[in-house]
């Protein structure tokens, strides 16, 4: 839609901004990018997602919208007639939902533990991570993309992880490709979209990052 | 072509009963199977492998988990009496606190019930000012949607039920009218909807239930 002014307020490092970004940029839409200082948040920030506080925020003609996943599919609503993210089927968009709702309530916060913790729950992180991956591998099946034959919702929530996999591959001491062979091959694939590359984060610089925020918490 | 719609729940779930209300509200016959938790049903296992948890919907053999997708899912099949916003900002904003109403109220609802006395206080604030947002989305309107009852009012129902039997078990009021005069009054309307209304799950059985899981909760968490 000509007209249309729509920003991101995110970091560079988070998976969860970078989803709104390969979600816009699957659909060709022009946007700016504003990278948020989470320890000195902007006055614009503050005012478009007082609720939370959080990235991303979408800014669409002014409107803010907030939580990744809600962002995504409002992108994929308003945009409906470029690369449809979730499927036309109300049985498939509802699988596609479960889905990406079961990325967001384990995948973050069991690869945070594999970076923040040590010894025995270190062990017991990676092993669920594992897990999930697994699970997330028997999903995906002998499918290109979650989705089917083309990108779609799921891919968006996910992908964004496989930027953070080196951090938690290095620390965790496991090697996310020798547990799930398949599941890597579908991010390699994802990764030759210029949608999702554009979007990503260099793993090095996450797992820089992830060293720097464990001195800043104190964590060994 | 008859469909064949059944619904998983547990006797006490408040993720099901929006799903009761939905499918009250669209005209929707089915089948309940009513589950033991500590007993799981090898079709719920079959139907939700991924966590085991009701509420699913199965229709036509296909199982569709997680309530507030089985609230969308529901609404995309039967058009008809629409529970969510057409305009996908209105429909963004409705999934947006739909998700708040789970991640942070009733979770900090929930912390102030299972709380010690100590922690009480700490926890009390934590839910009062989440109640004070929902509060404020509330100021001049009758139902969070507008007039009639939608998607947002069955995500937050629980408040209207749940909330006053942690409250009485508690000895703790959280929601009263003085504080909360929009909420107060979304709940008076909420539960006198006929659609709402014959659901609720007996409540001496829930406080018994509740008041269970709380002594148990503050049981294995003694401070020492």
């Amino acid at each position: 839609m000509a007209g249309d002014k729509v920003v991101v307020l995110g970091t560079y490092v988070s998976m969860f901004s970078m989803r709104a970004q390969v979600a816009l940029n699957e659909k060709g839409i022009e946007y700016e990018k504003k990278e948020e200082d989470l320890a000195n948040k902007s006055p614009l920030f503050l005012e478009m997602n007082p609720v939370h506080k959080k990235i991303p925020v979408l800014i669409h003609n002014g409107k803010p919208v907030c939580e990744s996943l809600i962002i995504v599919q409002y992108i994929d609503e308003v945009w409906h007639d470029k690369n449809p993210l979730l499927p036309s089927d109300p049985y498939q968009r509802a699988q596609a939902r479960f889905w990406a709702d079961f990325v967001d309530k384990k995948v973050y916060d069991c690869g945070r533990r594999i970076w923040a913790t040590k010894g025995e729950e270190k062990e017991a992180a990676k092993k669920e991570f594992i897990g999930i991956m697994k699970t997330l591998e028997g999903e995906l099946g002998n499918k290109p993309y979650f989705g089917g034959e083309d990108f779609g919702y799921v891919d968006v929530a996910l992908i964004p992880f496989y930027c953070w996999f080196h951090a938690y591959e290095n620390f965790g001491n496991f090697k996310t490709e020798t547990e799930c062979p398949k599941l890597v091959e579908w991010a390699k694939r994802c990764m030759q979209r210029e949608s999702v590359s554009k979007s990503l984060a260099d793993p090095h610089k996450i797992y820089e990052f992830v060293v720097s925020l464990k001195k800043k918490l104190g964590i060994e | 072509m008859a469909e064949e719609v059944k619904l998983f729940r547990t006797w006490s779930s408040p993720y099901a009963l929006r799903i009761v209300w939905a499918l009250k509200l669209k005209g929707i016959e089915y089948e309940t199977i009513f589950e033991d938790l500590t007993n799981k049903s090898p079709s719920l296992l079959q139907y939700n492998p991924t966590h085991g948890k009701v509420p699913v919907l199965v229709r036509d053999g296909k199982p569709v988990c997680e309530s507030l997708v089985i609230l969308e899912y529901v609404d995309e099949i039967w058009k008809h009496n629409p529970l969510l916003p057409q305009d996908p900002y209105e429909k963004s904003m409705a999934r947006f606190w739909a998700n708040f109403g789970d991640d942070k109220l009733m979770k900090s609802i929930w912390q102030l019930f299972i709380a010690h006395e100590k922690d009480q206080d700490v926890a009390a604030v934590a839910a009062l000012e989440n109640l004070k947002i929902v509060e404020e989305q509330l100021k001049g309107k009758k139902f969070f949607q507008g007039e009639t009852i939608g998607y947002l009012d069955l995500a937050f129902g629980w408040i209207a039920n749940l909330v006053s039997i942690l409250e009485e078990i508690m000895s703790l009021k959280l929601v009263d009218g003085e504080r909360f005069p929009h909420l107060s009054s979304w709940i008076q309307h909420f539960i006198d909807a006929p659609v709402i209304r014959d659901c609720w799950p007996p409540r001496d059985k829930m406080i018994i239930k509740f008041q269970v899981m709380r002594e148990n909760y503050l049981a294995a968490a003694t401070p020492k």
